[in-house]
Parts: C-alpha cells; sequence; structure tokens
C-alpha cells in the first residue's frame, strides 16, 4: 500500500506508462491508506470510494486502448470542501450546508477530472475558509500529521494535512488570506496561490471576492506546477478570471537560476520567530549559492496589512454571506414566528462562532457613518501594499520572505483570542491583497522532537508565476528542503 | 473606542443575527479588540490615493465578459434539491405579509 501512496506524479505516470500498477490499484492504495492512518489525522470531512475507482478504471480503459496519458492521468486527489463537486457534498465545513449536495462542478474540479485525476474525497477547513487553524470547522479538528497535538495549519487544512500524510498526491485548497500558503508551511508540503484571476473561482463557495484564490498543494514544486497548469486560464464562468495566456511552467524547470533578483524585505523579519528566521536565511543562502543576486528592498506598508485585510476580507464576507437566509439551499431553523425571525434563529444556529464574528465586524465597517472611516479607509491602503509590491518588482525578479512567523501551534493554543489569530497571518496576506502570486515551500525543519516544518515563500509580479515555479524548482533540487 | 452592548445589537440587527446574550458579552471586547487594532490605519495620510475595490492588470487579451447568449440552466429540481422547504415547484418562506 505504501509504495503506491508516496509516489510524485511522475513516479505515478512511470508506473502506468510501464504498466506496473493500474490507475485502480494506486486509488485503492489511498482508500486503504485513508481509512488506516485518517482516524488520526482527520483529514477529509468525505470520501468518495465509488467515484474514485470509478475515474480510476477510466484511466486504466484509457491506457489499456493505448492512448496517451493525460496531465494528471490516475492521480489521486483531494479537494477542499468549500469547492462544489457535482453529486457530492459540498458544505463549507459549516452546520448551515451540512446537507449541501453540489448541483455543478466548480471550474477547478472540472478541469483536474478532464486532465485525468482521480477524486478521493473532500477535505477539512475552517467554516467557510475562515480561519488559520482548521479548528474552526463544525465538525472536528484536523491534526499535523508532523504532530498531532498541534494544528495543520488553516484554513485548507486538511488538503495541507491530507497531501503531508500521503492521504492523496495532490489537493486543492482556496487561499483568502494565506489559507493555502500557511497550512502549506504548518504541514511541511508545497502550496501555491496563482495571481488573482489567473483560476477560476466559479464553485468556489465566497468568502471574499476581491481575495478568494483556487491552488494547489503537493509534494513537489513540480506536481504543484502540473496541477497549476491544468486548473489556470480564462473561464467564461468568471468574468475575473484573466484572459492571459497560461505558460508552460515545467518547461523552464532546469534548475538554473543564475542572476535572478531575489528581494528579501526587512520588514518580513520583524517580530518572527528567531529559529524560523535561522531557516529562511539558510534558505536564502541557498539561493545564493545557485548564482541568485540577493538585493535588501522594503515594502514599507507591511505593517499595515492586517489590519487592511481584516477590514476588506470581513465586508466582503458579510455581504457574500447574507445569501444564507434559509430559503433557497442550506439549514433553516426549526421554530420561528415570521420571516425575519427565521433569517435570524437560521443564521444563529448554521453559522459557528468566527463566522458570526466576521459577519458582525464586515458589517459593523460597512455600516452608515463607518464606511468611509474603515472600508474605503483599507481600501486605499491596499493600493498603498500593493504599489510596494509593483515598485520592488522594478528592481527584483522574486521575493522571499518567511510564510508564518510562527512555528504550528498546538490546538487549542489561540482559539479564545482572534485578535493573536489574526496576527499570525502577517506575511501572507499582503501578497492576497496585492493579488499577486504566491508559494511556500518548505525550507528545513525546527530543532525538537518531533521536528516541525517551516515553510518560506516565494512572491513574484502579476502573471509571473513562471518564474516564480522555476526559482522554486531550483530550491527544491539544491536541497533546499533539506539543507536548511 | 468602546462598543456597548447596544452596538453590538444594532450590528447583529443589521447582518440578521440572532445573538444568545453569551455570545453578545463575548463579541463585544473581541470585536472591540479587533477595531482598536485597526486604528493602525489612521496613521497613514492616504490623501489623493485611489481605493482599490478590486486587483486590477494591464490589459487582458481578451474581453472578460462573454457573449450574452442563452445557455442550459438548472431544470426545477436541480434548483429545488437543497431547499430546506420546497412546495408546488416553489421555495416555501413564512407567511409575510398579514391576512385582512
Amino acid at each position: 500500500m505504501d509504495n503506491l501512496t508516496h509516489l510524485t506524479i511522475e513516479g505515478i505516470h512511470s508506473l502506468l506508462a510501464r504498466r506496473e500498477a493500474s490507475a485502480e490499484e494506486i486509488a485503492r492504495a489511498h482508500i486503504e491508506r485513508i481509512k488506516r492512518d485518517d482516524q488520526n489525522v482527520r483529514s477529509y470531512l468525505s470520501t468518495c470510494e465509488e467515484k474514485a475507482t470509478e475515474q480510476a478504471r477510466a484511466v486504466d480503459r484509457r491506457i489499456a486502448a493505448g492512448e496517451p496519458l493525460l496531465p494528471l492521468s490516475g492521480v489521486p486527489v483531494a479537494v477542499k470542501d468549500v469547492l462544489l463537486t457535482r453529486g457530492l457534498k459540498t458544505t463549507c465545513a459549516s452546520k448551515m450546508l451540512e446537507n449541501f449536495v453540489a448541483p455543478y462542478d466548480a471550474t477547478a474540479v472540472e478541469r483536474l477530472e478532464a486532465a485525468g485525476a482521480v477524486m478521493l474525497g473532500k477535505t477539512n477547513c475552517d467554516e467557510f475558509a475562515m480561519g488559520s487553524s482548521t479548528e474552526n470547522s463544525s465538525f472536528f479538528s484536523t491534526r499535523n500529521p508532523h504532530d498531532l497535538t498541534r494544528v495543520p495549519g488553516g484554513s485548507s487544512g486538511g488538503s495541507a494535512a491530507a497531501v503531508a500524510a500521503s492521504l492523496a498526491t495532490v489537493a486543492l485548497g482556496s487561499d483568502t488570506g494565506g489559507s493555502i500558503r500557511q497550512p502549506a508551511a504548518f504541514c511541511g508540503v508545497v502550496g501555491m496561490m496563482g495571481t488573482y484571476g489567473r483560476v477560476s473561482r466559479y464553485g468556489l463557495v465566497a468568502f471574499a471576492s476581491s481575495l478568494d484564490h483556487v491552488g494547489p498543494f503537493g509534494r513537489s514544486v513540480r506536481d504543484v506546477a502540473r496541477t497549476l497548469q491544468v486548473i489556470a486560464g480564462r473561464d467564461p464562468m468568471d468574468s475575473t478570471s484573466a484572459g492571459v495566456s497560461v505558460e508552460n511552467y515545467e518547461k523552464s524547470f532546469d534548475g538554473n537560476v543564475h542572476g535572478v533578483k531575489v528581494g528579501v524585505p526587512n520588514e518580513y523579519f520583524e517580530g518572527l520567530n528567531p529559529e524560523i528566521r535561522a531557516n529562511i536565511e539558510k534558505g536564502i543562502g541557498v539561493l545564493e549559492r545557485l548564482g541568485c543576486e540577493i538585493v535588501p528592498i522594503r515594502l514599507p506598508h507591511t505593517e499595515y496589512a492586517i489590519a487592511c485585510y481584516y477590514i476588506i476580507c470581513t465586508a466582503e464576507a458579510s455581504s457574500n454571506l447574507a445569501r444564507y437566509d434559509g430559503v433557497r439551499y442550506g439549514y433553516r431553523a426549526r421554530e420561528y414566528s415570521g420571516l425575519r425571525d427565521m433569517y435570524r434563529k437560521t443564521r444563529d444556529q448554521g453559522f459557528g462562532q468566527e463566522v458570526k464574528r466576521r459577519i458582525m465586524l464586515g458589517t459593523y465597517v460597512l455600516s452608515s457613518g463607518y464606511y468611509d472611516a474603515y472600508y474605503l479607509k483599507a481600501q486605499k491602503v491596499r493600493t498603498l501594499i500593493t504599489r510596494d509590491f509593483i515598485e520592488a518588482f522594478g528592481d527584483v525578479d522574486v521575493i522571499v520572505a518567511p510564510t508564518s512567523p510562527i512555528p504550528p501551534f498546538k490546538l487549542g493554543e489561540k482559539m479564545d483570542d482572534p485578535l493573536q489569530m489574526y496576527l499570525a497571518d502577517i506575511y501572507t496576506v499582503t501578497a492576497s491583497l496585492a493579488g499577486i502570486p504566491g508559494i511556500s515551500v518548505p525550507c528545513g525543519k525546527l530543532a525538537g522532537e518531533p521536528p516541525l516544518p517551516v515553510g518560506m515563500q516565494i512572491f513574484a509580479k502579476h502573471f509571473d508565476e513562471a518564474r516564480l515555479l522555476r526559482v522554486a524548482d531550483a530550491f527544491e533540487k539544491a536541497g533546499g528542503f533539506d539543507v536548511c | 473606542m468602546a462598543l456597548s452592548e447596544k452596538d453590538v445589537l444594532y450590528v447583529a440587527d443589521l447582518a440578521h443575527l440572532e445573538l444568545t446574550n453569551d455570545e453578545v458579552k463575548k463579541f463585544g471586547p473581541q470585536l472591540d479588540a479587533v477595531l482598536e487594532y485597526v486604528q493602525k490605519l489612521n496613521e497613514l495620510d492616504t490623501t489623493g490615493v485611489e481605493p482599490m475595490a478590486q486587483v486590477t492588470y494591464p490589459a487582458a487579451e481578451n474581453p472578460t465578459l462573454r457573449d450574452d447568449r442563452a445557455q442550459p440552466c438548472f431544470t426545477q429540481a436541480e434548483a429545488l434539491q437543497n431547499a430546506p422547504e420546497p412546495g408546488g415547484g416553489c421555495f416555501k418562506v413564512p407567511q409575510v405579509i398579514e391576512r385582512e
């Protein structure tokens, strides 16, 4: 079982091509492993064994017929439960949608399946993707596979943990303020958010529409690049998806990054855990040895990013989540008197604490008399944060920074202090606000037992995913993950 | 600034949330802490800075809007499949207008 679950996409394809394993055997190995190991990790909210078997058999039939492999043929994938999957439950880890069966597929899911992927199931997350630890799930908490007493990060903690624990080869998550990159760092895997508009949001349950991204997790940069390649590109169903052509990411993976200018922003090293700092500095050293030119840069508005982000994301969330009214889909309170009371009781009973907190905050900052002071102000600061990046990319090709200021924390540790939880997002919300692409790659581990993973981010300018991935791949090939 | 219980209830009302007494007591100080923190933005002079509502990028290669043409859509049964209270091919809601 285990020799079929640690593979990369290339590893799977070489077995399939040589007929040494069938797609069905690979799917079966993953399903068995989920049954064995996910009792501890708890990364999946639901699995879809029948669908997986059916899809794997279809791949095997293609191979038997002599047809060429598709980019993700036979690759077992997990999908965060905020992405719609036709005929399967899509709960957003919320009581509000506990019994919601999606009537259509998200574009990203449809593209994965069209590329031959085998869907294993839906992964746990913070309710409506609101959180940084996956503890806000209405159903249960996912544990970090490296240390089961710690959180996997969030909000896409289930997807990150599933990939880290070899319970899927790749996974989809969503990133609004760091929800792919931070759990990737906490779980020691690769996670990426493309440029805003690079991947269609159609079928992604909306949290904050101007910030929401769909993106991949994998155990190698190449797997992440392949998956992004499949899901990226214009979609007529999302008017914010970009009509910018998608480059062939893997084509440039030759390990040569000589002369690439790598910006290191001082602002991302303030208030950072000293051991994480040491790892990131070693990581930067690896890039330097590869021939990159390390350039100190300034991103002066970084310290305002959390305040800016939590105004904008809650404002958008309060508007997006107004749709849960107990009428067209989702939960409806059992007892009420009249329409208004039905709305109020439905929403009180259906939403969890963090979701209510964010709806309250968002409603407040948009309310009469406060709109200019909070929401409009935050939108202006968003412009300043974006300008910081655009100016920096006038001088450098990519920017590197830590992904999280702190290591994976203990379950329950931050649940009673929302502001402290929000502050942990400091290094990831900036790229979300600016709409630039960002990846988190493993950058060694912290001393201690068990050793906890550290993640390093790489940012690039809008639509420069190819360069970002090329640097990440070279870093990985140079042993960046281990030497730190 | 301090958010009174009255303020919390006012905002909850705008958001169609019926909070329990415990939630009102808990959310007040928590929201207060966040609102106090975000005052930080006032350190910045944003005179003349354009607000950013959406990420924009230099001219896309293709237009972003699709042609306005009718396409297949949900059947009535599909549209109603997740309704908490469907009835007669419609979404049922509590009575809105009082009977005479």
